[in-house]
């Protein structure tokens, strides 16, 4: 290979991989013109904000699962968890009158711990972690059921309340709450050993476990970390809703996944950013928000949710395979 | 003998990245014959095949088969004419009967549902053809590896086969086992089919064969009648290559013991106890599934010891994992670059300081300015060719792969280094390097064992050579007794 087509498949490459990165912004500017030309609501300050706050607790959880997902792994639970921790929190603080600084510590230990399951699991019967997780999925949501008794569970401090509906400032706590785990995963996504321990695993779990890493350590912690944030999600999900149901956090794994899809997280593992990540949450809230404002009917908000995660899953097999072909050029060359 | 030639291969030529694998080779096959290819690791056997089988574009040449030339074979075409190949894998499908696996994707009759009656009626006839008791209707997982050829070959024959290529078909079976299927080859050879026999087990290619054909480095060398030829000149004619590969001179002697293995037990492997010291290069020898990789894997904890002693220098560790063998300052070089040395999606430099990593962090962050300070230095220590540190390594010569995985292995500050097979699918001039490198890290008092198929790499580098044959330590051999036929009869445990 002579020196000009090296420089020259490399500016592809480089074009290519670059491209890849802001495909997701730029869908999402894209929305964002389309939607504020077609609706003079669309796009006010206060509307912006509903949009986040809206997408923001899903966003919390998806970092938790980005880091599942890049590692090679999956997690289906965290809806499930949410409901299950959902209505232990709201029986601590109303059946049981425990203080916010013991519950919310308690719901967040609840979570850990439910995450831990899914990773020894996970590890111990060494089965792929979708089946696992479908599994677990089914327990915590039928423990949260149990638990709950077909009843709403009312009347809780209205202290409790600043988590899920107070502002710090002029911003609604869960998106301060969001921007700061985002930061937090950022960080350790990107600087961290750890981080590159999460990649690791999912580029090549033989490597890493060759080259000295605890592959089933780390395993576990990556599901318990899934498994406290969600914690943190269900404790704000409870506020913000100020009532124990279990229709509290379902199908939340489901708005996670897309974005996190829709962000570049690769299947695979191996491959993904919190920027990336965010940038799908929010086309989810703007799809969301918008169908609302032009008051489509809920279940076809549904198709859209479900066409719009098609098209990322393509868009990322597309892509893999474009790659694919390109190396096989450059190999060629 | 009959001579009418049923394939002929005109200037096959292949080109993989870095590696002309196929170069002009030319070569006749008879109508009936039995024809040994033979050829060390890389010699492009494989690749030879795969071009007959369609399984592999053509850079040049002209395969004719069935009266046609054909520049570009298919896969469904090559069937078509009758050729079938056995690869080294099975190509069964395990949850289905040994009769459906013979008829898959045929009808065996007008019948438009699936005629099970006759597929077991007709593969029974196959199998009893070879006088072997096979239940059609028993599942291929359930079956032996020796019963598994005999499907193959029964699927083969059911597809009316001319010519049946058997890739190392030997392998996996025992030795009555080989007798057994040497009689069913005969059988196939009696009706006209050509079977060409693949395997660098010599004395099958004297048992069975009529012709026997040598392949080098990916050139055709030289055909022979096997009743003309003997052990000698065949090797002469595999390994031969006319100095095209120097090895450089080494100055210190061995020093202190580095590592010392006693009785070492587990992974397939029994009883194994050796030494190497520092500043020696210590080769290993084996015939495929000698348990070479498996020693390699014992020694750097990943795979769980039975029983046995190992101690670094002077003291008796334990190897529980990779990271006890990193912390004893041991460095694995995979055999499978791709599969377990790399992380082939990232760049150059987060593979060179990945097993690093953890040291080179402050309350976890990494330090990125040492890290490219270092992974810098290994870069031009070892001259990795690369366009940058952040070129993904996917994109990377097989050569330069081997240099990021060497520089891993020294980024960690390994000084017991084992090179399993390292030179194995790179190019001339990387192998040059790499031996350089190698003997550049003994003479700095590193202790190398080295795992090598290729005899004439591993009596060129190796101050000595243990030999391991299923598992076990057939031998020790030292420098001044170095001999390819010695050791390739310990190898092969003829001794």
């Amino acid at each position: 290979m002579n020196n000009s087509t090296t420089t020259i498949s490399n500016l592809g490459a480089r074009i290519g991989s670059e491209m890849r990165k802001y495909a997701p912004l730029m869908i999402l500017i894209g929305l964002l013109i389309f939607f504020s030309i077609i609706s003079p609501n669309f796009m006010t300050s206060r509307n912006i904000i509903i949009i986040i706050r809206q997408v923001s607790f899903a966003a919390i959880s998806a970092v938790g699962v980005i880091f599942v997902m890049i590692a090679g792994g999956i997690d289906l639970s965290i809806g499930s968890q949410i409901v299950m921790t959902n209505i232990v929190l709201a029986i601590m603080l109303v059946d049981w009158n425990l203080p916010l600084g013991v519950a919310i510590p308690l719901t967040l230990l609840l979570g850990t711990v439910l995450g831990t399951i899914n990773g020894l699991l996970s590890v111990v019967l060494n089965v792929h972690p979708l089946i696992i997780t479908l599994g677990t999925a089914s327990i915590y949501k039928g423990l949260g059921y149990i638990f709950a008794q077909s009843r709403n569970i009312m009347g809780f401090p209205d202290s409790f309340r600043w988590f899920g509906q107070g502002y710090i400032g002029p911003v609604p706590v869960p998106i301060v709450i969001m921007i700061t785990i985002a930061l937090i995963g950022s960080f350790i996504l990107t600087r961290t050993y750890f981080g590159r321990f999460v990649f690791a695993l999912g580029g090549n779990e033989e490597a890493a476990r060759l080259a000295g890493v605890n592959i089933n350590g780390m395993k576990v912690l990556l599901y318990a970390m899934c498994g406290f944030i969600s914690g943190i999600t269900s404790v704000l999900l409870l506020s913000r809703v100020f009532a124990g149901q279990t229709a509290t956090g379902q199908g939340l794994e489901f708005d996670a996944l897309t974005a996190a899809l829709l962000g570049g997280v690769s299947f695979k593992g191996g491959e993904g950013t919190i920027f990336g990540l965010m940038t799908g949450i929010l086309i989810i809230g703007v799809l969301n928000n918008a169908m609302q404002l032009a008051s489509f009917p809920d279940f076809s908000q549904n198709v859209v949710k479900g066409a719009v995660l098609l098209v990322a899953v393509g868009f990322d097999v597309y892509q893999k395979s474009a790659k694919a072909k390109e190396t096989v050029k450059k190999v060629a060359a | 003998m009959d001579t009418k030639i049923v394939l002929s291969l005109k200037n096959i030529t292949k080109k993989y990245p870095g590696v002309l694998a196929l170069d002009n080779v030319s070569l006749d096959f008879l109508e009936g014959e039995i024809h040994a290819l033979l050829g060390e690791n890389g010699a492009g056997k494989s690749t030879l095949i795969k071009a007959v089988a369609g399984a592999i574009n053509l850079d040049g040449g002209i395969i004719h088969v069935g009266g046609q030339d054909y520049q570009h074979m298919t896969p469904h075409h090559s069937r078509s004419l009758g050729v079938e190949v056995i690869y080294q894998e099975f190509n069964l499908v395990p949850t289905m009967s040994a009769a459906e696996n013979i008829f898959l994707g045929d009808r065996v009759s007008t019948n438009p549902l699936v005629d099970y009656g006759t597929m077991r009626s007709k593969a029974r006839e196959i199998f009893d053809l070879f006088n072997v008791d096979i239940n059609p209707n028993a599942l291929v997982r359930e079956l032996s590896p020796a019963q598994k050829q005999i499907v193959e070959i029964a699927k083969a024959v059911s597809k009316n086969v001319k010519i049946l290529i058997m890739d190392e078909p030997s392998a996996p079976l025992s030795v009555s086992e080989v007798e057994h299927m040497f009689e069913i080859i005969n059988q196939l050879k009696q009706k006209g089919v050509t079977v060409i026999y693949i395997s660098h087990r010599l004395e099958e290619v004297f048992r069975i064969s009529d012709r026997v054909s040598v392949m080098r480095d990916g050139q055709y060398v030289a055909t022979k009648l096997t009743k003309d030829t003997d052990r000698k000149e065949l090797i002469r004619l595999m390994v031969g290559r006319e100095l095209k590969e120097t090895y450089p001179p080494r100055s210190n002697l061995p020093g202190e013991i580095a590592l010392e293995v006693k009785n070492l037990t587990g992974n397939g492997d029994q009883d194994i106890s050796f030494s190497v010291r520092k500043g020696e290069i210590l080769g290993i020898s084996g015939l495929v599934g000698a348990g070479r990789t498996e020693l390699a894997m014992l020694l750097y904890g990943a795979a769980p010891i039975e029983s046995g002693e190992i101690w670094v220098d002077g003291e008796r560790v334990r190897m529980r994992s990779p990271r006890d063998a990193i912390q004893q300052k041991i460095g694995l070089l995979t055999e499978d670059r791709k599969g377990q040395g790399l992380f082939l999606e990232m760049g150059v430099g987060w593979n060179i300081s990945f097993p690093i990593v953890r040291r080179l962090s402050k309350y976890g962050v990494v330090d990125t300015k040492t890290e490219k300070d270092i992974t810098g230095q290994y870069r031009q220590r070892i001259d990795i060719k690369t366009p940058s540190m952040e070129q993904r390594v996917i994109n990377l010569s097989g050569g330069n792969q081997q240099k990021v995985v060497l520089a891993k292995a020294l980024a960690a500050e390994s000084e017991i280094l084992i090179f399993d097979e390292p030179t194995r699918g790179i190019d001339v001039g990387a192998k040059q390097e790499i031996y350089h490198l190698m003997c550049e890290l003994a003479d700095n008092g590193n202790a190398i064992l080295m795992i090598s198929s290729d005899m004439q790499e591993l009596l060129g580098m190796s101050d000595r050579i243990i030999v391991l044959c299923e598992g076990k330590l057939a031998g020790e051999v030292q420098n001044e007794q170095f001999s390819q036929d010695y050791i390739l009869d310990l190898a092969s445990g003829t001794h």
